[in-house]
């Protein structure tokens, strides 16, 4: 069943067509009914339909607008919305309400949202799988299999993107590769900006010098849409850019002359071969239609990227989990002990195995006498990795590589894996996310029944040619 | 990096530094991960003659500045609404000293 897109559903609503309360009774409906699939932490039930009643009373004052009028829209469990619990998957969180809402979710409530929960995902994001979950929370199933993973860490936001039958967007958000990972194994289209077009404001931080609020949607255009309504300045945000795309005016996706360089060291070893092929012969696809190809090695991201990526993002994550210590917000106890004590058996009691591990590790980086040679040695490699990706631009338009290097593992085959061959798992996804290149992953076709993501590439800001290319590329599925 | 051994005694360095109680099960399982996991970040060492600057950010930052005026922010009841542990309008914290 062809589901109706963002574009059409906001104009019908706007129109009066389409009674927004009952629309959102509906779909609360169907989600609750599939609350087994785990992709809600919370669904906020009492603020979307008062939501729905005053945007169908704007209806009749003839006053609707927003382009994403009466639209239902999740929103990872990381970002703060008002008034409705905020874990960030994690059970140090327990109970936060926020007294704010994030930029991106007062942007979307502008446009006529309604938010309908917050998604499930890996502890502050810390997986691939979304099974690094906060102690008392359950991971997201895919809808394809529901014995197997969603990706993570915006796991949530992509099994309920691929579930829906309905119109709807999520608000997700990636570190090192957690909106595309889960879009690429869900099948959906996830949209990861540059770093700093989206702000962070209201963010639960992971690593602050890679998070990046995205979109993820059924299509490229529904994950466009909302990213372009999230977008843009924000002087709360002090590494947020002056920039906002539009792309309502693209209309021809015409390939001809696009020149896409395939990263050949993603196509190789360590992919699974029939996943590589699938994310090939789509890009031949492309080939057909007018786009120019070309091979590329991008061999010190292929080598250097994993390592110089998870130094960084737990440095970074160490000393943002340092605020988390009982007294302010989320879970407290009776205070006893020293401050000391008190911090660290709140802290202990309430952090997830995983958050534990990153923390030590990111505390150990940064420590006195090994931080020049774990933290800093990261920060310069990463430069070097910049530098291959400007090198690249010089040449592509875009660059293209399979988003996973397998398809979605079963949850008996990631109880398996030790955290080092996790990590190794964000191969292709981690090397633009250090770099904070804009990144789309859509589905390029299935592999025993499952999908597989195919993931583009562009250089900074050129979210446009991305969203051209992502549509043809959509187009000719 | 490579040479990093890290023992028992070094992890319960950084387990303090970071605040965290570990039980013996954890350092039974952290302490080898801990090993595995940075040996393999010891890749980077191949990277020879890294005289690039550190990126500390993706892209270039520019400075920020407003004009030093008030603006909103949180009420102190806001401020104050997520905690249990408050006293006359402030946070109330554990002991700083006996």
């Amino acid at each position: 069943m062809k589901v109706q897109s963002v574009l059409e559903f906001a104009e019908q609503a706007r129109a009066g067509n389409i009674g927004i309360e009952e629309n959102t009774h509906k779909i609360l409906d169907k989600v609750f009914a599939a609350n087994g699939m785990n992709f809600f932490n919370v669904i906020s039930k009492d603020l979307a339909l008062q939501q729905a009643k005053e945007l169908d009373s704007r209806v009749k004052q003839g006053k609707a607008s927003g382009k994403l009028f009466g639209l239902p829209v999740s929103v990872k469990d990381c970002i703060c919305v008002k008034g409705i619990e905020s874990r960030a998957g994690s059970r140090i969180l327990d109970g936060y309400l926020p007294v704010f809402d994030a930029t991106v979710v007062s942007k979307a409530k502008a446009e006529g949202a309604i938010i309908i929960g917050k998604t499930s995902q890996d502890e502050f994001g810390f997986g691939t799988f979304s099974t690094n979950t906060g102690i008392g929370f359950n991971a997201p199933k895919n809808p394809f299999d529901s014995e197997r993973s969603c990706g993570g860490s915006s796991g949530g936001s992509a099994g309920l993107t691929a579930f829906a039958d309905f119109a709807h967007v999520s608000i997700s958000e990636s570190t090192g590769g957690s909106i595309a990972c889960p879009a690429g194994f869900c099948g959906v289209a996830g949209f990861t900006p540059t770093y700093g077009l989206v702000s962070r404001y209201g963010l639960i931080d992971y690593a602050n010098s890679l998070d990046k609020i995205g979109s993820m949607g059924k299509t490229v255009a529904d994950s466009a849409l909302l990213l372009e309504s999230i977008a843009g300045h924000d002087e709360k945000d002090s590494t947020s850019l002056n920039e906002k795309p539009s792309f309502a005016d693209e209309k021809n996706f015409s390939t001809k002359g696009l020149k896409i360089g395939i990263i050949k060291d993603f196509f190789g070893e360590g992919i699974n071969p029939d996943v590589s092929k699938i994310a090939w012969n789509s890009i031949k696809k492309l080939e057909k239609a007018g786009a120019k190809i070309k091979e590329i090695s991008l061999s010190l991201n292929a080598k250097f990227s994993v390592p110089a990526y998870y130094l960084i993002a737990m440095a970074e994550s160490s000393t943002n989990l340092a605020k988390f210590c009982g007294m302010r917000y989320g879970a407290q106890e009776s205070l006893s002990g020293s401050f000391n004590e008190y911090f660290s058996k709140v802290r202990s009691n309430n952090f997830g195995e995983e958050a534990k591990r990153r923390i030590l590790l990111g505390t150990f980086a940064r420590m006195s006498g090994f931080r020049d040679a774990y933290y800093l040695k990261a920060m310069k490699a990463r430069t070097r990795l910049i530098n291959e990706f400007r090198l690249a631009f010089k040449e592509f338009d875009v660059l293209a590589n399979p988003t996973m290097p397998v398809i979605a593992p079963k949850f008996s085959e990631i109880e398996k894996l030790s955290p080092i061959e996790q990590y190794a798992m964000d191969l292709c996804t981690v090397p633009s996310n250090l770099a904070g290149l804009p990144h789309i992953s859509i589905n390029s076709g299935f592999s025993q029944k499952m999908p597989v993501g195919i993931m583009l590439v562009a250089d900074y800001l050129q979210e446009k040619k991305l969203f051209r290319a992502a549509s043809a590329l959509e187009e000719l599925q | 990096m490579a040479k990093t051994n890290v023992d028992k005694e070094l992890l319960l360095k950084v387990a303090t530094n970071a605040r965290l109680n570990l039980t013996e099960a954890e350092i039974k399982k952290f302490l080898p991960q801990m090993q595995d996991i940075l040996g393999a970040f010891s890749k980077l060492d191949e990277l020879r003659d890294l005289k690039e600057e550190p990126s500390f950010q993706p892209i270039q930052l520019k400075n920020v500045f407003r004009e030093d005026k008030a603006g909103k922010c949180l009420s102190q009841e806001e401020a104050l609404s997520n905690t249990k542990h408050s006293k006359r309008g402030y946070f109330l914290g554990p002991k700083v000293s006996e």
